[in-house]
């Protein structure tokens, strides 16, 4: 978080002695907020500084990842509150929550949903990657053979042991060698024993208060012992306190500089109407959880989850791109019909859709314009017929196909008359405007030839 | 170091509009916080949700949301009937989506006809909606707001292409406004200023920012929105101080996850729950983006969102 000069200025030992190359303590105090110096260059400068100003570099939501190797996530680092103002950096994590008191064949059955549950949108992998086993039994022998089940069904997700009780974590993490996951957690009654564990096993450390006033104390005994891998539950269960609560967290670290509450949320969306569940979980997504545990992750419902934290999670500024090429789409020949589509995903991916739809073989020429829809880059100048005749001649595409015809767009017929000109001998031809068009009109047309 | 609540103060607030009359009549807006933020402010009407009913059989919906109006959809008055009366909705939000030039162009004067049939036929507010097409509507909605006389609807939509009929009409009958820009803050606010120089009051503008489905655009809503809320409160920008509308219902129920069939798409599980979860899902998110009032179509996906407005009371 940003220091001011002044603020920096406070933690210097005010001699202005000048062997930092400044004249005053203060003229270096700003060069250090501009972050044109280090604080190295005092050689007088106090424990409590150093100490002061790391923690002043460091992110204002610390970064905590769960799990290890190529399942690991990572949470946390936030810097602001709107998305409009920067890119939201990690997005969250999502739970599946499982019970200790499953039968085993249950415990397989969600074990196996999350393994299997990565799907493709908008060109990107995306997956539940966490699981949350729940002491319901309240016996650790039974909790730690519960979270070995689900290690086997789901190697690669991470893990969060949801139990109070410091005997059955310790039995769990006998099975959890190296997989750091996290412990949920600590109340002010086990914390201390709890730090000890989580330290030991290098896993990350819930912790549970009942508001923002315990939570704060909490955290802040724990991290003055020199623990800081936290994650933060301040009770919210209803869509009120959630929004208020994981707002005011998020206001305090990125606003307020405020360490004890700088720390990524833990949010339990476990509804049993599934409609809420999914309701309560797009509420965590849009505001600032960074963990969300589900008491089920049905396909039709985890499907929306993903594809709003992609959405949110999106960089404002820059829109999601395919890279410009001519793709292949089916079992193309050089005789296949051409179209031609902008590098912006959401438009290549649903056409690419409709195309594999048709089961027409076809050419598909992505030509990039930075990410932006048909219209809009027609609209930016960036889709004319000047640009469109250059991509074409420039592609090679006459090495992989053989006839000159090309479909545009129907948004942009506009255009034909003007390509015709810039693309001599070659055909063009207006598309449909929607891509749910296309298999009809691909199909006419592969009938027509 | 004590946790302090890190409130924000802001200097402006967010219009209230009522529409409707009676004790149905509703209100949006008026809070002076951010989205249900009352540890620093106000927010005393929660968003509300209108249920979409068209002047044609929709017979373009898909599956799943025709079936759940099976036999009352074939005419506007029984359909909006079903909603006041057995569904609970807060509102009624007319399509008059016959009368564009490509479907069945149906007159001003039939279409003004079936707006006075339903609104003798219902007590809670009407939104009264054309077809999206500039130059039609602008003769349709000039029509309708005569006809809607005295019931204070919410008309719409005035677009930069359109807006000097729609606002005249609207002006004169009473009738509160819509007013919808390309999703872009400046042009919002640019057409508010247009539709105010004509002397309609800004505090009767309901903005529509243009909303988009889950997956499709959506974050462009959501940012536009939180833009917009944060120009009025912050800036106190009385041109950006509308409440904001979504009618989310025509852009989700024409993506594919609210069409193909599981034994398609069998990553995407159930279509039935996929669709309404689509619905709910787009609602949600934009409720958290700012949203003041919803047009909606599914019944279980609007049951769901009034849960949730329930919950964030
Ligand atoms: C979101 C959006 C934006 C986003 C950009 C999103 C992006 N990455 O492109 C932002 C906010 C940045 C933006 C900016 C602008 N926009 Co804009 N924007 C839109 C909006 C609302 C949606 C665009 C979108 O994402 N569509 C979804 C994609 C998938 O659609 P698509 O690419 O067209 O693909 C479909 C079809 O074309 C077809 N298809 C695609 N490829 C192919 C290929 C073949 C062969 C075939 C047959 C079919 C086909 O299939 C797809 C699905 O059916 C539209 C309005 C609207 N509802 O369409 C306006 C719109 C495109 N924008 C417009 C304008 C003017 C602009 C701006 C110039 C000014 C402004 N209004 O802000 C700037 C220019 C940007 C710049 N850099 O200079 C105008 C375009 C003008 C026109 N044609 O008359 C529109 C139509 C709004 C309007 N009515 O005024 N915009
Ligand atoms: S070296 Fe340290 S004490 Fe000396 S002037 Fe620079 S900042 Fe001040």
């Amino acid at each position: 978080m940003a220091l001011s000069g002044v603020e920096i200025f406070k933690h210097l030992p005010k001699t202005n002695c000048k062997k930092c190359g400044f004249p005053t303590c203060l003229a270096f105090a700003m060069k250090l907020a501009a972050k044109q110096a280090s604080l190295d260059s005092c050689p007088d400068a106090s424990e409590e500084a150093k100490s002061f100003l790391g923690a002043a570099s460091e992110p204002p939501v610390r970064a905590i990842t769960i799990g290890a190797g190529a399942g690991a996530v990572k949470v946390g680092e936030e810097t602001v509150l709107f998305r409009h103002e920067k890119k939201f950096v990690n997005p969250c994590g999502m739970a599946l929550q499982v019970m200790d008191t499953d039968s085993d064949a249950d415990i397989d059955a969600k074990a196996s949903a999350v393994a299997t549950s990565e799907i493709d949108r908008v060109g990107q992998r995306l997956r539940i990657e966490l699981v949350s086993v729940k002491d319901a039994s309240g016996d650790p022998a039974r909790f730690a053979a519960a979270v070995k089940r689900v290690t086997e069904k789901a190697p690669d997700a991470g893990l969060i042991l949801d139990t109070r009780n410091t005997a059955a974590v310790e039995a769990a993490l006998a099975h959890l060698a190296g997989k750091k996951p996290l412990i949920y957690g600590a109340t002010a009654d086990n914390a201390d024993a709890m730090v000890g564990i989580a330290k030991a096993a290098g896993a990350s450390l819930g912790v549970i208060a009942d508001g923002l006033d315990a939570l704060t104390a909490l955290t802040e005994k724990i991290t003055a012992g020199g623990f800081k891998d936290l994650v933060l539950d301040p009770g919210a269960r209803k869509a009120k306190d959630m929004v208020e609560q994981y707002t005011m967290i998020r206001r305090s670290a990125t606003k307020k500089s405020f360490k004890p509450l700088g720390f990524p949320v833990i949010s339990f969306a476990v509804n049993a109407d599934p409609y809420m569940e999914q309701a309560l979980a797009s509420i965590g997504i849009a505001k600032y959880a960074s963990i969300i545990v589900l008491s089920d992750i049905a396909k039709w419902k985890s499907l929306a989850l993903i594809a709003l934290r992609q959405n949110i999670y999106t960089d404002p500024q820059v829109p999601m791109q395919v890279k410009q090429d001519l793709y292949k789409v089916g079992d193309v020949k050089a005789e296949s019909p051409l179209m031609i589509t902008t590098n912006f995903s959401l438009t290549y991916f649903i056409v690419l859709g409709e195309v594999e739809n048709s089961k027409v073989p076809s050419w598909l020429a992505v030509m990039d314009v930075e990410g932006l829809s048909v219209l809009t880059a027609w609209a930016a100048g960036k889709f004319t017929a000047a640009k469109i005749a250059q991509f074409i001649t420039e592609s090679g595409i006459d090495q992989s196909v053989s006839h000159k015809e090309l479909i545009i767009p129907g948004y942009v017929a506009i255009l034909s008359g003007a390509l015709e000109e810039k693309l001599p001998g070659w055909k063009i031809t207006v598309g449909p405007r929607e891509a749910n068009a296309l298999p009809a009109f691909l199909k006419n047309k592969a009938a027509a030839a | 170091m004590a946790f302090v609540v890190p409130k924000d103060t802001y200097n402006g607030k967010v219009f209230e509009v009522e529409i409707g009359t009676g004790d149905k009549a509703v209100k949006i807006g008026g809070e002076n916080t951010l989205p249900f933020l009352t540890f620093e402010g106000a927010v005393p009407n929660m968003p509300v949700i209108a249920h979409e009913v068209q002047d044609v059989a929709p017979e373009d919906w898909p599956e799943t949301v025709q079936a759940a109006y099976k036999g009352v959809s074939g005419d506007p008055v029984t359909w909006a009937k079903h909603c006041q009366d057995n569904l609970g909705a807060q509102a009624i939000a007319l399509r008059l989506y016959s009368t564009h030039p490509d479907r069945q162009d149906t007159s001003p004067e039939a279409a003004a006809k079936t707006v006075s049939d339903v609104l003798a036929a219902i007590s809670v507010p009407l939104i009264i909606l054309g077809s999206n097409h500039a130059e039609k509507d602008a003769q349709v909605l000039r029509a309708a707001c005569e006809a809607a006389k005295g019931r204070n609807c919410l008309i719409g939509k005035a677009q930069e292409a359109n807006y000097k009929t729609i606002v005249a009409a609207a002006m004169a009958a009473g009738h509160k406004l819509i007013a919808m820009s390309d999703l872009d803050v400046n042009l919002a606010k640019q057409l508010n200023i247009l539709i105010t120089q004509m002397g309609y009051e800004k505090e009767k503008i309901v903005t529509d920012p243009m909303s988009s489905a889950l997956g499709y655009g959506i974050e462009y809503t959501y940012s536009v929105m939180e833009r917009i809320r944060s120009a009025a409160l912050m800036q106190n920008d009385g041109t950006m101080a509308p409440p904001m509308l979504n009618d989310i219902g025509m852009y989700v129920w024409k993506v594919k996850e609210t069409m193909a069939s599981e034994s398609d798409l069998p990553d995407w599980g159930a279509l039935e729950e996929r669709a309404i979860g689509w619905e709910s899902t787009t609602a949600v998110g934009l409720i958290m983006a700012g949203s003041n009032l919803l047009i909606m179509r599914h019944p279980k996906a609007i049951e769901t969102a009034k849960k949730v407005i329930a919950e964030l009371a």
